[in-house]
């Protein structure tokens, strides 16, 4: 049995016919090949599959692809825009927020949502915020730091820009 | 402002003591012996050692990094596991046909097929698929690292839960997890051994039946025994009536390093050209081919190991693990590329644990707290097969050599058994510097134990028996040498930026109040950067490394190493490693790496010796270079090599520095026409190199907790983190090995544990029961550094991948028993949960002693 999903994936729409029981993570992966999403644990535990759905992080070993038909996947490999990294990318590059770099995309993915709602968060809403990934090499303290130095890197342009415009 | 400069300027870096940064090339100079060192501003673009941002992250970021699971070959086909529920029980049957019968199923395969299987050198043959019985063991058993067996699939029974019994090779890797479900095996249920302590009992279930049928001699479940040091004078010691003994039984509980990537190995057999291809998840692919070339006939020139980007490895991915092994079968089967990952349940379950050590720990000192002998009796569990990865003159690790840990002991004596358990192989990973991790809790909980019982401050009693740095190369009470260290300074360096007198005020107004806060101290020695070969091997395997090294016409470099990154950034240190030595941009210079192909023999990274051995090599191979470079230089400038300095980058002549050549116009010559016809062409130098001794990264960790006394949870409020690893290449790579390793030490201490229950079921199958440290479980840690460089390492580099890992938990263990001492606890064992540390705090008050709270 199969079925047919229309997923927008990174501003773009794919058809494919898939098993309803696939799960996105493997969609992205197998059969679209965005293999930034990583698996780690099947249990919603580690966050290594994180991607947005219609603007909100979700962990994509839960869910099945058929309920991603109709809405939108957003994927580590949809922040770099225009040749130009993420604020994200670059404040994990600046602040040593990577090592073996198998979490790096989901804590992307969700440090990118945090500060789309919240600019300035303290760092005990930066961990509340990512606690629900597992990191095994950094000891989050340097992607805490990463997502501090992100928000600020952000408000600063903000700044510039609006200065700018005056 | 560039992002990095921001980085170093900006608040968020407030609170720790950058680490050494030496940019002129030279020894660290300046760094004597314990030197703290101040902040310097960093140099984004650093040629040689320094700050400054991993070139491997740019791949990272993009989510481009290549992991096992991102392999995509033509026609790969998936393979899964079938594992056994039962911890030990008797194969009676296994039924397939309706497995087989699976419209998307290639092949099933059983340990019965695998034995009737001598090795992958010939072609396969239509006779070697049916299931007949055969009495040799082929491919259905393969050498463990150690010197052990281990079945690749169950044959006669299975031995813990979770052994692999069968495989299937389908299409698509749910096709072959559906068609597991169709394999029908009948068990005999036997009675497991779970408890270490009853292994030896005289009526325990036989547990390697196949051993013994080889003729194993002893107690069945007996696997071996191992002391060092000197018993007689340890006796004499505690039989003196003027010294002050303590013991204290305690256990380092079976933990798991789960890497966040599984295990796994794609293998394709192109059966034209008789070789093997297999990309898997190893820290070490030069061992790795070797052994695989041993176990199936296939000589090591038609064998090539890949090890991608590794997500995470920790030591549970030195092993080899029979999943590799079957896609290797099934590949060559079927002629066609197999994958084959684990499930993380899988992961947690079968690959390869640590510690599992059941320790007494006896202490003597004199009443005024000088320790004059320390003694250890430990019960080691090392489950059904003895698969642990340690150099092989040493199965109990180095424990025998460093459990004296930092001080100045006279005496000490250590006697290990290890039994079989129907439960995973393992016992050496996780960070574990070869079981230095137990050593150093052993004695770190043994001093304060001590401490308590003289009524001194731990501090003080550390004090007063620290080596003394004088003492330098300090030869241990069991022969082992630890080359360099000024102790005192580390220590006070720590109670400095810990604020220690201020905590133990705070500690009393709080006790006041009736709320519970802890101070707990640590202070480690590790000996890492195994060998010398002549005493360090696995498996007959040397432990030396090699490094080759080109600089190329334009003047850039490629440095070819036998290492493995898994996470640790190689591909930024060791280039800045080759460009402090010849001053070529580290964005010049590639790294190579986890490609039999493509790099030198070596023993590949863990125990900490990637910086400590393949480092030497890259420096002593980049040193080299300069050399010939030297006479290179001397025929361009037509002057004598003995006439020519060097400054970083370039040759000039003495006194005349507008007289330089570069490196890059140096090696442009050394490819062209004009070059002298007695110097070969080329600019390039392989070597390896075999370590002279162990290097002795050390440190101290102040750790602060505080209790809620309601519901007893453990919150870690601070950790003071000061390290001495010798040399730092690059001081912020260095601080997140620190702290992956101190957030390692608050999973080991609080939270994580693989526990079974009666029946040897796993009960830590999942993430959900094996808990790992969160954002929220880790404060902000406070790093800094001392620099006491080795005095045999080319760089004075002492390695820094495991030392947090071995030295934090005694800080996080002492703090908590510090804290419940109104309630006259000595010990809990760990992790120290909630209701573990209620128990303590409940029992303790139950007491009639009880001292007031």
């Amino acid at each position: 049995m199969s079925m047919w999903v229309t997923v927008t994936i990174n501003g773009e729409r794919v058809r494919r016919d898939v098993e309803p029981r696939l799960l996105l993570v493997h969609f992205l992966r197998d059969e679209l090949g965005l293999t930034g999403t990583h698996w780690g644990c099947d249990t919603s535990n580690c966050g290594a599959c994180a991607v947005w759905l219609d603007g909100e992080p979700v962990k994509s070993c839960t869910v099945l692809t058929v309920m991603a038909d109709g809405h939108e996947v957003r994927t580590v490999e949809g922040l770099e825009a225009g040749g130009e990294l993420d604020v994200v990318q670059r404040a994990f590059l600046a602040c040593h927020g990577v090592q073996c770099g198998f979490c790096t995309p989901g804590m992307l993915m969700t440090a990118r949502a945090l500060l789309d709602r919240n600019p300035d968060p303290s760092e005990a809403e930066i961990r509340e915020a990512i606690s629900g990934q597992v990191c095994r090499c950094t000891g989050y303290a340097s992607i805490v730091r990463a997502i501090r130095w992100a928000a600020a890197e952000e408000r600063r342009n903000r700044t510039a820009t609006s200065e700018g415009g005056q | 402002m560039t992002a990095t400069e921001r980085l170093h300027a900006g608040p968020e870096h407030a609170g720790q003591t950058i680490g050494a940064h030496h940019r002129n090339g030279h020894r660290p100079e300046g760094h004597g012996p314990g030197d703290r060192v101040h902040d310097e501003p960093a140099d984004p673009r650093p040629i040689g050692h320094g700050r400054m941002p991993r070139k491997e992250d740019a791949r990272f970021l993009r989510g481009r990094g290549r992991f096992l699971d991102d392999i995509a070959l033509p026609g790969l086909l998936h393979l899964a596991i079938l594992r056994s529920p039962l911890a030990h029980a008797r194969i009676v049957r296994i039924d397939t046909t309706a497995a087989q019968a699976h419209p998307k199923v290639k092949l099933v395969v059983t340990g019965e097929m695998l034995a009737n299987l001598p090795g992958l050198a010939a072609p396969p043959r239509a006779s070697d698929k049916p299931t007949t019985p055969h009495d040799g063991r082929n491919l259905a058993w393969m050498p463990t690292l150690a010197d052990d067996v281990q079945a690749v699939l169950a044959t006669d029974k299975v031995r813990y839960q979770g052994q692999e019994v069968a495989f299937v090779v389908a299409t698509d890797r749910y096709a072959a997890r559906d068609a597991l479900e169709l394999i029908d095996v009948e068990y005999e249920p036997l009675p497991p051994v779970v408890d270490p302590r009853a292994a030896l009992d005289p009526d325990a279930p036989v547990i390697r039946d196949d051993l013994v049928a080889a003729g194993k001699p002893g107690p069945p479940n007996h696997c071996f025994d191992w002391e060092a040091g000197d018993k007689a004078a340890v006796d004499a010691v505690f039989a003196r009536n003027d010294v002050v003994t303590v013991r204290q039984e305690m256990v380092y509980p079976r933990v798991h390093p789960t890497p966040l990537e599984t295990c796994g190995a794609v293998a394709d057999f192109d059966p034209i050209e008789q070789t093997l291809t297999v990309w898997c998840t190893t820290q070490a692919p030069h061992a790795h081919r070797t052994l695989y070339a041993a176990l199936t006939g296939l000589p090591e020139h038609r064998i090539r190991v890949i090890s991608p980007d590794i997500g995470g490895g920790f030591g549970n991915k030195v092993p080899i693990y029979p999943g590799y092994i079957c896609a290797m079968v099934a590949s060559w089967m079927l002629g066609r590329p197999v994958k084959w990952i684990e499930d993380r349940y899988e992961n947690l379950v079968s690959t390869a644990f640590a510690r599992d050590y059941h320790m007494t720990g006896e202490i003597a000192a004199t009443r005024d707290g000088r320790i004059l002998a320390v003694r250890a009796t430990v019960l080691a569990d090392h489950g059904a097969f003895n698969a642990v990865a340690v150099p092989s003159r040493y199965p109990a690790g180095f424990f025998g050599g460093v459990f004296t840990g930092s001080y100045d002991i006279g005496a000490a004596y250590c006697h290990v058994t290890a039994v079989y358990t129907n439960k995973a192989p393992g016992g050496v990973a996780y960070a574990c510097s070869f079981r230095i991790t137990e050593a150093v809790y052993l004695i770190e909980r043994l001093v304060d134990c001590l401490a308590a019982e003289l009524n001194l401050d731990p501090v003080e009693l550390r004090r007063r028996n620290l080596l003394r740095a004088e003492q330098f190369p300090y030869r241990t009470a069991t022969g082992w040498t630890y080359d360099s260290g000024d102790y005192a300074a580390t220590l006070q360096e720590a109670l400095r930026l810990a604020d220690y007198d201020a905590l133990r005020r705070e500690q009393a107004q709080r006790r006041a109040r009736g709320e519970l806060m802890g101070i707990g101290v640590s202070f480690f020695t590790e000996a890492v950067g195994a060998g010398p070969r002549r005493h360090m091997d696995i498996k007959g395997l040397g432990m030396a490394d090699a490094a080759s090294l080109v600089v190329h016409p334009h003047g850039g470099a490629e440095l070819r190493v036998s290492c493995q990154t898994q996470g640790q950034g190689h591909e930024t240190t060791f280039a800045q490693i080759v460009a402090e030595e010849l001053g070529i941009s580290p964005e010049d210079i590639r790294v190579v790496h986890g490609d039999t192909e493509r790099t030198p023999y070596g023993l590949g990274t863990y125990g900490s010796r990637s910086t400590a051995v393949s480092g030497a090599a890259a420096a002593l191979a980049a040193r080299r270079i300069r050399e010939t470079a030297r006479q290179i230089a001397a025929a361009m400038l037509e002057v004598s090599p003995d006439d020519l300095r060097w400054t970083k980058g370039a040759f000039h002549v003495a006194g005349d520095e507008s007289s330089a050549v570069t490196i890059g116009e140096i090696a442009r010559f050394a490819y062209g026409p004009d070059l002298p016809a007695h110097l070969e062409s080329g600019l390039r130098a392989e070597l390896a190199y075999d370590p002279p001794a162990l290097t002795n990264p050390y440190g101290c960790y102040i750790c602060v907790v505080d209790i809620d006394p309601g519901t007893a949870v453990v919150r870690v409020r601070r950790f003071i983190a000061v390290d001495d690893c010798g040399t730092r290449i690059n001081p912020m790579i260095v601080e997140g090995q620190v702290h992956r390793g101190l957030t390692d030490g608050i999973g080991m201490a609080l939270m994580q544990m693989i526990a079974f229950d009666e029946l040897g079921n796993c009960l830590a199958g999942s993430l959900m029961d094996y808990l790992l440290p969160s954002a929220l479980e880790v404060p902000d840690f406070e790093t800094a550094a001392t620099v006491t460089p080795s005095p045999h390492h080319p760089l004075g580099a002492k390695g820094i991948g495991e030392s947090a890992t071995v030295g934090s938990p005694p800080a996080i263990v002492n703090a908590v028993v510090d804290a419940l001492r109104p309630f006259g606890v000595r010990h809990i064992d760990m992790p120290l949960t909630p209701s573990r540390v209620w128990a303590a705090m409940t029992e303790a008050a139950a007491r009639p002693a009880a001292p007031p709270a």
